[in-house]
């Protein structure tokens, strides 16, 4: 960000700011609507009123990237579908996150084979892996947790 | 439309909205409140251990052969009577299961001739790393009962020199 090779170190101020915008990033993340496969499905269901992703600040999955937060890679991604995914997440605002979902997206899970993608860190930076074929929609929001206490954590230096 | 159907279709209206008011809502509060799983359902693996404290795992290596996604490595060791592990020859020196790979089918907890791996009803695993998310035998294998020494123990020779163990003899005279 800057910020704090502009101001120099304020002490408190900077501290009680990197809470607050800490606090507003985690508590409202909006996920690009990106279903592959059938993890998507779980990713529908985590959404619907029976597990309410709203009561963590995801209110609704945007279908374009450039109003979204987090981009939940649900399924497995074919070789093709990888320069879209890529071009997808390069167009996304910054501050920005990316849960691999269930295993196929982590790291290929049974498709180990050409034409699957092994693991989308291939192409854009994890931060939170899923387990599962597919993932419970608990599964979905322990790792959604996991996001955010990362984003608690994530100090000053690094924002973007 | 005439005015008796409008004014029907607001009162029908506002009765779906009243009936929708005094429903309570199907939602669970999650991390709080737990669905309740089914006793089959195939969460996480667990490694087991007889009452003994001895593990039942021998290394054979047929849930390896039998997983389809190739998620688990297992190396085998020598069981001594002054070192063992686990009842027969040969214990696992090594078990990783790499949780992104596995999905969850419960083809191992089949294959195995002792019932040593279980997948029991708790949550799948999350976490940062591709690293982390390979469970090593110490994640795997439950703590002993409770006064029962861990692994390794020191047995008296001959006491375990099978694997699998013996069905107990059939009572002729039934």
């Amino acid at each position: 960000m800057g910020l704090e090779q502009k101001l120099g170190d304020m002490g408190i101020v900077t501290t009680s700011l990197e809470k607050v915008v800490n606090w507003a990033r985690s508590n409202a993340i909006w996920p690009m609507l990106f279903g592959l496969a059938c993890c998507a499905i779980e990713m529908m269901s985590a959404q619907a009123p029976r597990y309410d992703l709203s009561r963590f600040g995801m209110e609704l999955m945007r279908a374009s990237p450039r109003q979204s937060d987090l981009m939940i890679v649900a399924g497995r991604v074919s070789r093709k579908m990888a320069p879209v995914l890529r071009n997808l997440y390069d167009q996304m605002p910054d501050p920005k996150w990316v849960i691999a979902m269930g295993d196929c997206a982590s790291c290929g899970g049974v498709f180990n084979n050409y034409a699957i993608v092994q693991g989308v860190d291939e192409i854009v930076p994890v931060d939170v892996y899923v387990a599962g074929c597919p993932p419970r929609p608990e599964t979905l929001i322990d790792g959604i947790m996991k996001l955010q206490e990362k984003i608690r954590r994530e100090p000053l230096k690094k924002w973007q | 439309m005439g005015l008796k159907e409008v004014l029907t279709r607001i009162v029908v209206g506002f009765a779906t909205v009243l009936k929708t008011v005094t429903r309570r809502p199907v939602t669970i509060q999650y991390p709080e409140q737990q669905k309740p799983m089914s006793a089959r359902f195939r969460g996480r693996h667990h490694l087991k251990r007889y009452e003994d404290g001895l593990e039942r795992c021998i290394g054979c290596a047929l849930c390896a052969a039998a997983c389809p996604a190739d998620a688990i490595y297992v190396e085998a060791g020598e069981n001594t009577d002054e070192e063992r592990y686990s009842p027969g020859e040969r214990y696992a020196k090594t078990y990783e299961i790499n949780m992104l790979r596995c999905i969850f089918c419960g083809y191992c907890e089949d294959a195995c001739p002792t019932n040593a791996i279980v997948l029991e009803p708790i949550e799948f695993p999350t976490g940062y790393t591709r690293e982390s998310m390979i469970y090593t035998k110490e994640m795997l294998l439950e703590s002993p009962p409770i006064n029962v020494p861990a692994t390794p123990q020191r047995t008296p020779p001959g006491k375990y020199d099978r694997a699998i163990l013996p069905f107990p003899p059939i009572d002729e005279s039934q």
